[in-house]
């Protein structure tokens, strides 16, 4: 897998397949896609960056340890139910706002708060893994 | 109850726990000085509860409480009647003199501020004990009191035989405490009632219940434990390795009294049977001879006591199920005296123990003119246990032989069991006064002097007393012993008997157990030796059965645990797997829901028939791969192809994870089989691989027939309707599955993510601790597929 192409093109590769993976999340909502999709486009983008380059490289891009954002994910993904609960309605409602920016409405809800957790938890577990398995002195 | 009061029982159910926060602080500031505020909790739950006295003396009953978990009709709630009220002056009493004997006992002890913090938490959880009213808390209090019983008794800690003993008490007791909440919930189920104060009404139904033996026994497993009632009550005497205040407070004068106390608070209940009045009668009786032959073999004082304890309990035990007219009486009679005399000797014990160094009856002797408060004290309690007018002890052996007088064969063996205890308890009451007072002066480890005031307070207070409500028989009997004995028989009983002797048969049979008792003291050393011999001719006992017992269930699980764990991976897979298959074709098979066969859709289109011959290819090739990386390759092309007829057939959302999951679990998988070092190929005989293929075509098969019968049901598409109408109308969206996903079904979503998160930390410290345990050359098969079936959840 070492080869000079692959090591060149997967900082790239890696680039384009986060984007589309953030793509994919927003989209969710109304087309095919969502969270846990984009999630494990997420993990398999980091994957290839570890195999393409070594597994320091992608920890030290990631800046925290996989696990964390796997935490901050389940967190988020708890605090956009929990919201709900200081509006007064039941656990895990869903909340919309519509705040406008540059002249575009921008719809805005715990839902996608929700989703963006699922994400973070996805990627964040999947990559850990797959980090840990790849280590370099194998 | 008005408000006020109301509000006042409920701080005193709560002021020992509050005093156990203090008490840390306050020994830090005062030193063993703090026994000195902290004696005032309890005295202040006494006056408190002092003030019920008249108004539960004219037989009303005191309720009360608030709402706990008022969706599941739980209550904190109290009922105080005759029993519940001198069981708390009992506990509150002489909790504060036993608060102020550690101050003194435990002087510079480095741990005292834990002694005394545990001693308060016990005292709340007795005091919630004896007064609760709903079943709920009555166990939750009666556990308490075995765990702050586990943490007194263990508080010497450093040293084997009190760890062993606290564990044994709390296997025994909290064991009791698990039939009783078993008793408890069957009664609950047969009445309906989770109140003790309603259950009183409730005496019929539960008697006629055909459940009523499977009540009783639950029910006095859980007092026999707790009052150490033969074979339980090996507990009790090793219990006193802990601390003296401990012995005389905890495992004398309060908690072993709980399970007498059950007994008494439902023998209106269940009593009057004839399961009641021949199991009660015959193992207290049992208890009563054995605790007393017991202790006579002893030679330290405090295992002395501790057998008379066994004693006692057991002829409460006796007592209370005998169901005669009197018995009710002698039962709150003895009950009372008992505390007071037992408590004082036992503090006397301690006393003894703290000036000279030693317990040891033996080697003791001629104290008397060194403590003659302590010895005054001894004697007083000694003429009470001894039954000696005017002494309360006195009027309740009485009522004992009176309650036990009757013509029949049956009240006949009974008396003569409590004379023979009686006079056994005799004999060690007085050896115990005076052994150690009088005679020639020996030589002790530490010079005797008579102890500080704090320690000879509480014993001397406590005698006092039993001469006092001997005395002043008429005010005790109106306002404690005679609302006692109705509360026990669950009808108004007057206890009339007064500390002036008058010829009777009762008087005659206390002269002969006097008689009796004086000739055992006379005879100690001889009938020591005695039963010495008798015990060691029998040789096996309950405590050692007790080790046995525990020995072969550490044996047991220990097999157990190797049974279900052998630590091979493939075991666990192949466990899982025949679960899996047997879980899907087993109800297909029993009720007969085979699936049709599919019919071969004839409008197939070239390119789907084409995908599909190429998920084919790939299970082919898995079959046929020579080495372990083409296999998982090969594993891919198939889960592409699948993925792809997902994506043919309208589920895009599923066809795009499905793609994702596929290559991340390639990419896994061999990653996982790089860093196990597995060999590349299977080069295992073909007569282990015919068993796991069995398997995996058996979980394949289920798999498919299930779908097939799945599809082939009548589809309900009322969800379907539901979501493609509200999708976009509740949720704003129009992605249905994703609306699933993360609205309608948020919350199943929170609990898969969190599952996620948990596998994920599961996974990444197997990996840490094989990097840190294992060698690299390690190879386990079965740990490829074990991994690699994680992420694709």
């Amino acid at each position: 897998m070492n080869t000079v192409i692959f090591r060149t093109l997967a900082p790239f590769l890696t680039a384009l397949m986060l984007l589309f993976s953030v793509f994919v999340l927003l989209r969710g909502h109304n087309e095919p896609g969502g969270g846990f999709i984009g999630g494990l486009i997420a993990a398999s983008a980091l994957a290839i960056y570890g195999i393409g380059r070594g597994i320091q490289p992608v920890r030290q891009a990631l800046w925290f340890h996989p696990m964390t954002i796997a935490a901050f994910g389940l967190l988020l993904a708890c605090v956009a139910g929990l919201v709900s609960m200081v509006a007064a309605v039941p656990f895990m409602t869903g909340l919309w706002i519509y705040p406008s920016l540059f002249g575009v409405e921008v719809p805005l809800s715990t839902v996608m708060l929700f989703d963006l957790g699922v994400y973070l938890v996805v990627v964040g577990a999947i990559t850990s893994i797959a980090l840990a398995l790849e280590r370099e002195d194998i | 109850m008005h408000t006020g009061m109301m509000a006042m029982t409920f701080v005193a159910f709560c002021l020992p726990f509050a005093g156990a926060l203090a008490a840390p602080l306050l020994t830090r500031l005062l030193g063993h000085r703090a026994a000195l505020p902290l004696a005032l909790f309890p005295l202040a739950i006494f006056l408190h509860f002092a003030q019920l006295l008249p108004e539960i003396g004219r037989g009303e009953i005191v309720t009360g409480g608030y709402m706990w978990v008022p969706h599941y009709n739980v209550s904190f709630s109290w009922l105080i009647d005759g029993l519940s009220l001198t069981f708390l002056l009992l506990i509150s009493g002489i909790g504060a003199l036993i608060v102020l004997y550690s101050g003194a006992y435990l002087k510079g002890h480095p741990h005292q501020a834990r002694f005394f913090s545990f001693i308060l938490m016990f005292m709340g959880a007795m005091l919630g004990l004896v007064a609760s009213d709903s079943f709920l808390m009555l166990f939750v209090f009666w556990e308490l009191t075995s765990i702050t019983s586990f943490l007194l008794i263990g508080f010497d800690h450093a040293r084997e035989a009190s760890r062993r003993a606290a564990l044994q008490a709390l296997v025994v007791t909290g064991g009791g405490g698990l039939m009783l909440l078993a008793g408890l919930l069957v009664i609950w189920d047969v009445t309906g009632v989770t109140q003790l104060s309603l259950l009183l009404s409730f005496g019929p139904e539960v008697r006629a219940s055909p459940f009523y033996v499977a009540i009783l026994v639950l029910v006095l497993g859980g007092a026999f434990t707790k009052s150490a009632q033969f074979p339980f009550h090996f507990w009790l005497p090793n219990a006193m390795e802990a601390p003296t205040p401990v012995s005389a407070y905890l495992h004398s004068a309060t908690m072993v009294k709980a399970g007498v106390y059950l007994l008494m608070r439902l023998n209106p209940v269940l009593g009057g049977t004839t399961p009641w009045e021949t199991i009660l009668p015959a193992f207290g009786g049992l208890t009563l001879l054995v605790g007393a032959v017991l202790s006579i073999r002893q030679t330290d004082l405090k295992l002395m006591l501790a057998y008379t304890t066994v004693a006692s309990l057991g002829l409460l035990v006796m007592l209370t199920g005998f169901g005669s007219e009197h018995a009710a009486a002698a039962a709150a009679l003895y009950l009372v005296a008992h505390s007071l005399f037992k408590g004082a000797l036992f503090m006397v014990a301690g006393l003894v123990d703290h000036e000279t160094g030693t317990r040891d009856i033996t080697r003791l002797g001629g104290l008397g003119r060194a403590m003659p408060l302590t010895f005054a004290a001894a004697v007083l309690a000694a003429l009470s246990m001894g039954g000696l007018p005017p002494f309360f002890g006195f009027l309740a052996k009485e009522e004992v032989y009176v309650a036990l007088s009757g013509g029949s064969l049956r009240s006949a063996a009974f008396m003569l069991a409590a004379v023979i205890g009686n006079a056994l308890m005799f004999a060690v009451a007085f050896a115990i006064a005076l052994k150690p007072f009088l005679g020639p002066r020996v030589a002790t480890p530490k010079a005797p002097h008579e102890g500080p005031a704090l320690l000879w307070l509480g014993p001397m207070l406590l005698a006092a007393c039993g001469l006092a409500a001997g005395l002043m028989s008429a005010e005790v009997h109106a306002l404690v012993t005679s609302p006692l004995a109705s509360a026990i028989a669950g009808q108004p009983q007057a206890v009339t008997v007064s500390a002036m002797p008058h010829a009777s048969l009762a008087l005659l049979l206390s002269a002969v157990t006097i008689l009796l008792g004086v000739v055992f003291f006379l005879l100690l050393d001889r009938a020591r030796r005695a039963a010495d011999r008798l015990v060691e001719d029998i040789g096996w006992g309950p405590d050692r059965g007790f080790d046995q017992f525990m020995a072969g269930l550490v044996r047991f699980s220990h097999r157990l645990a190797l049974l279900l764990q052998p630590g091979r991976m493939e075991v666990y897979l192949t466990v899982t797997f025949v679960v899996v298959a047997a879980a899907l074709l087993l109800p297909i098979a029993w009720y007969g829901e085979w699936p049709r066969l599919p019919i071969w859709p004839a409008d197939a289109q070239f390119h789907e028939l084409a995908v599909m011959a190429l998920a084919l290819a790939g299970v082919f090739g898995v079959l046929s791969a020579t080495n372990r990386l083409n296999a998982i390759l090969a594993l891919g092309i198939q889960g592409f192809a699948v993925a792809l007829l997902f994506l043919l057939f309208g589920a895009p959302d599923l066809s795009f994870t499905q793609f994702m999951v596929e290559t991340l679990s390639v990419v896994i998988l061999t990653l996982v089989m790089t860093r196990l070092r597995l060999q590349p190929r299977d080069a295992r005989p073909l007569s282990q691989k015919l068993p796991d293929a069995a398997l995996a075509i058996a979980c394949g098969l289920g798999f498919s027939l299930y779908l097939l019968r799945v599809t082939q049901g009548r589809f309900d598409p009322v969800l379907t309707e539901f979501f493609n109408l509200y999708s976009k109308a509740i949720a704003h969206a129009a992605n249905v599955v994703n609306v699933i996903i993360v609205d309608f079904r948020g919350t199943d979503t929170l609990g898969e993510i969190a599952v996620v998160m948990a596998t994920g930390l599961a996974i990444l410290s197997l990996i840490r601790i094989r990097k840190s345990v294992a060698g690299p050359a390690t190879t386990a098969t079965g740990a490829t597929k074990a991994a690699a079936g994680e992420p694709q959840r």
